[in-house]
């Protein structure tokens, strides 16, 4: 269990003052113009070696993704961008809104070092909708970071001029993926870029643009302060360290935010931070361990389960936004992946061919399923349906509707058949 | 150079194409439905998905960079299978509706299907309905059968300039539409038409007509405006169905106007079908000899000096060098083939023609719009200079009335005295950036002019083209290899009139002179070779013969009418604006009597005693090659000798109003747009748009 003093969101709870002398009191804006003093690939350098990966779910190097900027050398006259990823929308998921309510300038700060990191002056924080209260919270601390000459011209005496600007987004879903954002914030339909070129090479308005999640640049202040190794020695191994928030939601008796180790047991995770599953441990069914788009586990995989990014793709899940979605024994589990199916219908952007009439077509014989109307032989038409999307697509929104799916057949045949057999018995 | 291995076999491919273009270069085939090569990438229909090794996924061709080394599979197993995938998502929510379906034998989606899917469906669920949208008199729709390619709305946006067609709606709900159901009112808006892949977007006046096996296709020429875009004219028995734009890089790429495409249904209206003499004061059939003897009889009263024609705007090259031999051989030089009285001059080619091409339009980084509309005056050109300008470094200049063209420009006045100003060096207009357009075009390395047909059928005309010329001499716009002063026509038949030299000859009368002689009695007969833009309430007493195909004002002027062929029921040649002679070809043989028109001259000429020496076709166009070599070279540009033209010594104040478009209505600029059903409603819904904007929620 981590210790409380390897915390990085020591005011997640917003027990604290949220605003800047808070956040100051917490160790936030300290020293950061030093850190900008060491040049932008000490910084590359140190995040690389912290091993932080990517904390909006497809976990990919966070100090890999800086590096693919145009170095100093090689600039072409193009502004840079770093973009920051807040349309937290994936259901279970609700991480970076409590970052943005109650330690607001761990990500104005850590957007100030990324986007020093990347040589970008400006940095956009695309806000999700809905959160509206969370994007006033955090322009009022950007308004304070202003204020106190951390942001702006010479950003906190380090002689590097930084803007930053929140934008609210419309409320879809498809504004989180990385280039339907991208093309959100320039004013246009949200709907995904094909790649490449990649945002690196021609993002936000044809220049040089990294995207990240609100989380990973939060954490990176943090990393600076207190080193590499110090993030690299929590977690299981060199490739899944550091610390994670988990959403731990559903079918348990305190559901609840929680920063944790990478590579927790699962059984450890929610006994300890969530009392454990409603009704005890063996009431357990499945759980979907990283919000609504990674295939669920069944219950007997789950018992000592290490939390982390490549244990999970090893049972073919994956640990996505670690948004923990507990399903007890009382779960419809066909229905509820049902309704996954139609959330992602409703979600895609209607731009290639096989999500916009995949997902309907999955959602379709989902609902039929659920209600066993359906041949034996249909189970692995539409699993052969779910291959068809995933992969194909031009974003990963196809795989996202497509996996929950490919859990439900991998793990829960048995059920789907029953409900079949019992219908076609009564009938 | 990059190289890259298909299917086991190594190749040398350019390494600035994408894998899709690649893979065609060498002969693989790939499916797919929006990529097309004049429009931007889409990449949604993930029909082009193709294995490559290394690649996680399959990956989209049509998108993806060449990278040297690549090894790629058309034919994998993953490959097929994700085809196949594709296909069947695009026909799970398709009608199939394919035997009442217009596009039933030329679609992209039935061929392709047949090729690359499913030979069933195992799709169990209810198909998706969506509602069909109004897109005006034009464009039918049947959105059921939307694939959501999207070539459409790319087309109108990027080639159109039009941002009229979007997408609503996300998901499956994502339909295509026009802004609030409201009528694209792009001139080149029949080309989503042939875009369209499915039959989502089909051809409103054609629908249900014809199957496309039925048809006859003739390659030919369009005379709707000067361009001269290639066509394929399609018949069945005596009536054409359609025109469809033939690809030629050089001249139309493969657009054309709603002019070009629609006008045919003109073909079948008000058509001269016999010979008519008129007899007390009525028009009354009659038959050839008496026709001919009724004009014979009158030429033998006038004489030489006292008889003149005027050649009308789709009037082809056989026909007016027919009628030239024949006037010559009466003695007469009045004829003239400038019905507008355009004053460009006939002994110079240079001062006529769109010399540097139409292809030069993409080479040029600077133009300045003389009184043109090309939007207006050649929908298909205007479109090349929009795609110049998206490429940017193309700042462009207008003088004359403002238009919307689709592209931004600089305008800098409304008429000569911007024009002189500009021609002396010293003005280049208050929005010429600061320090005015002159600088534009002195730094410019290919700067070009294009002087609009308005600005030449001006009382003044002849000077503004000398100022013109001077505007082009003084920033270099004529120099080695290049050639940017540009001459805007919007008669089919200008250039290779003035080529063949159907103008007055030595001591002859032009269109003016011809109309104030007609006036005064001094002309006492007028051959109307399809010339109805005149005004024919000039032409006083004069006995006037109507040669022409269709039943308009020269007609209805005429004394005795002479049933000639239109370009469809023809093989003739026309030269474009760039001074190309292309030809068009016989798809449906003129109605009734009505014959190609050099031989009526011809047959004429036996009757009234001065037999031209032509007897073929072939024969014919000898004579036309040698009255102009570049008669020779069919589909060939002959580059015009840069001589002085125009009238730059003339002290006379020049007119005072704004340069304007001679076109008011896009859709009737001939008798066969005039007599066109489609153009009408075109023409109504044009002018409904007009008079009020209407929202949509206004009742």
């Amino acid at each position: 269990m981590l210790q409380d003093r390897d915390r990085i969101f020591t005011n997640l709870y917003g027990f604290d003052d949220w605003g800047l002398e808070g956040a100051r009191r917490r160790g936030d804006w300290d020293q950061t113009a030093w850190f900008l003093e060491q040049g932008r690939a000490w910084i590359c350098q140190q995040v690389k070696e912290s091993g932080l990966r990517g904390r909006g779910g497809a976990g990919f190097p966070t100090g890999l993704k800086w590096s693919f900027m145009p170095p100093d050398d090689k600039r072409d006259g193009r502004p840079h961008y770093l973009v920051v990823n807040a349309d937290e929308s994936e259901p279970g998921t609700c991480k970076d809104r409590d970052i943005m309510r109650h330690d607001p300038h761990k990500l104005v700060e850590g957007c100030l070092i990324a986007g020093f990191a990347m040589g970008a002056n400006t940095a956009y924080i695309y806000v999700r909708g809905e959160f509206y209260r969370e994007a006033e919270r955090l322009q009022a601390a950007v308004d304070q970071a202003y204020g106190a000459g951390l942001i702006g011209k010479n950003a906190s005496g380090s002689g590097w001029d930084f803007d930053i600007h929140v934008h609210r987004g419309a409320g879809a879903y498809i504004c989180g993926e990385e280039t339907a954002l991208l093309e959100s914030l320039e004013g246009k339909k949200g709907q995904p870029r094909l790649k490449p070129p990649f945002p690196a090479n021609a993002g936000l308005y044809g220049c040089p643009t990294t995207v990240n999640n609100v989380e990973s640049i939060a954490v990176v202040p943090t990393i600076l302060r207190r080193g590499a190794a110090w993030f690299a020695g929590i977690g299981r191994d060199a490739r899944n360290t550091g610390t994670k928030l988990f959403c731990i939601s559903g079918h348990v008796n305190t559901p609840c935010n929680v920063e944790e180790a990478m590579g927790i047991p699962f059984r450890e995770l929610i006994e300890k931070h969530a009392g454990g599953v409603r009704g005890g441990w063996d009431n357990l069914l499945a759980v979907i361990p990283g919000g609504s788009s990674v295939p669920c586990l069944p219950a007997d995989i789950c018992q000592d389960l290490p939390m982390d990014f490549d244990t999970l793709a090893g049972f073919k899940s994956g640990l996505g936004t670690a948004a923990v979605i507990v399903m007890d024994k009382s779960t419809d589990i066909v229905n509820a992946i049902c309704r996954l199916s139609k959330f992602y219908m409703h979600e895609s952007c209607g731009q290639c061919t096989p999500c916009r009439e995949g997902t309907g077509w999955m959602w379709r014989v989902m609902t039929r399923l659920v209600r066993g109307e359906a041949d034996i032989g249909e189970i692995d038409m539409l699993e052969e349906v779910t291959y068809q999307v995933e992969g194909h697509t031009i974003c990963a929104l196809g795989d996202a509707a497509a996996w929950p799916i490919q859990g439900l057949i991998r793990h829960f045949r048995p059920e789907l058949e029953r409900r079949i057999l019992e219908r076609k018995v009564a009938a | 150079m990059a190289t890259i291995t298909v299917d086991g076999t190594e190749h040398e491919v350019d390494g600035r194409l994408t894998l899709f273009q690649a893979l065609q270069s060498i002969g693989k085939e790939v499916p797919h439905f929006c990529f097309h090569e004049r429009l931007s990438i889409a990449g949604n229909c993930r029909m082009c998905l193709v294995e490559v090794e290394k690649a996680p996924k399959p990956v989209a061709s049509c998108a993806q960079p060449i990278l040297d080394g690549m090894v790629v599979f058309t034919d994998s197993e993953k490959t097929i299978k994700a085809r196949r995938g594709v296909m069947e998502f695009l026909l799970i929510n398709h009608p199939l509706d394919c035997p009442i379906c217009d596009q039933g034998g030329e679609c992209d989606l039935q061929d392709q299907a047949m090729a690359y899917g499913h030979d069933r469906t195992r799709f169990e669920e209810n198909k998706r309905a969506v509602h069909d949208k109004e897109m005006g008199p034009l464009v039918k729709t049947i959105m059921t059968r939307c694939i959501h390619c999207t070539r459409c709305i790319r087309f109108a946006e990027e080639v159109a300039g039009v941002e009229e067609i979007g997408a609503l709606h996300r998901g499956e709900h994502m339909e295509i539409a026009t802004y609030l159901e409201r009528s694209l009112t792009s001139e080149l808006s029949g080309n989503v038409i042939d875009l369209c892949p499915v039959g989502a977007l089909t051809s409103k006046p054609y629908a249900f007509t014809a199957r496309s096996w039925e048809l006859r296709k003739t390659e030919s020429v369009d005379v709707m405006d000067a361009v001269g875009s290639n066509i394929r004219v399609d018949s069945r028995g005596a009536e054409v169905m359609r025109v469809l734009p033939r690809l030629n890089d050089d001249i139309n790429e493969e657009w054309i106007s709603d002019k070009t495409r629609f006008a045919c249904d003109g073909l079948k209206r008000q058509r001269l079908d016999r010979p008519y003499v008129r007899r007390d004061g009525e028009l009354q059939p009659a038959s050839w000899p008496e026709a001919f003897a009724a004009i014979a009889g009158r030429i033998a009263e006038t004489g030489g000096a006292g008889m003149a024609a005027i050649a009308g705007d789709q009037a082809d090259c056989e026909a007016m060098i027919a009628l030239k031999d024949l006037f010559a051989a009466c003695g007469s030089e009045n004829i003239d083939c400038r019905q507008d009285g355009a004053k460009v001059d006939p002994s110079v080619r240079a001062s006529y023609l769109f010399n540097s091409g139409i292809a030069g339009i993409d080479e040029a980084d600077a133009l300045l719009l003389i009184g043109a509309n090309p939007r207006v005056e050649a929908a298909v050109l205007n479109a090349r200079i929009r795609r110049r300008w998206r490429a940017g470094g193309f700042r462009i200049g207008q003088i004359g009335e403002p238009a919307d063209l689709t592209y931004r420009t600089d305008r800098l006045g409304a008429g000569a005295e911007t024009l002189a100003a500009l021609a002396r060096g010293d003005h280049g207009g208050d929005q010429g950036g600061g320090h005015g357009f002159a600088k534009v075009l002195e730094h410019a390395e290919r700067p070009m002019l294009i002087v609009g047909p308005g600005v030449l059928a001006r009382e003044d005309g002849a000077q503004m083209l000398g100022l013109a010329r001077a505007a082009a001499e003084r920033f270099g716009m004529v120099r080695d290899g290049w050639n940017g002063f540009n001459v805007l026509h919007t008669a089919a038949s200008r250039v290779g009139g003035l080529d063949l030299g159907f103008a007055p000859g030595p001591g002859g009368r032009d269109t003016a002179a011809i109309l104030d002689g007609a006036a005064a009695g001094e002309i006492g007969l007028v051959w109307l070779l399809g010339a109805d833009e005149i005004d024919m309430d000039r032409l006083g007493g004069a006995f006037v013969v109507y040669q022409g195909h269709h039943g308009d004002a020269g007609a209805g002027r005429a004394d005795v009418i002479l049933p000639g062929a239109a370009y469809t029921e023809k093989s003739a040649t026309y030269v474009n604006v760039e001074g190309r002679p292309q030809r068009t070809a016989l798809a449906i043989f003129p109605p009734g009597d009505a014959r190609e028109d050099w031989t009526i001259v011809r047959a004429f000429s036996e009757v009234a005693g001065h037999t031209l020496p032509y007897d073929s076709l072939a024969q014919v166009r000898a004579r036309l090659a040698d009255a102009n070599p570049v008669f020779e070279a069919v589909d060939e540009i002959v580059p015009a000798e840069w001589r002085p033209f125009g009238d730059d010594a003339s002290d006379a104040a020049p007119v005072s109003a704004p340069f304007r478009s001679p076109i008011e209505n896009f859709y009737m600029t001939d008798p066969i747009g005039r007599c066109s059903e489609t153009m009408a409603q075109c023409t109504q819904m044009r002018r409904s748009l007009d008079a009020g904007a209407r929202t949509g929620t206004d009742g």
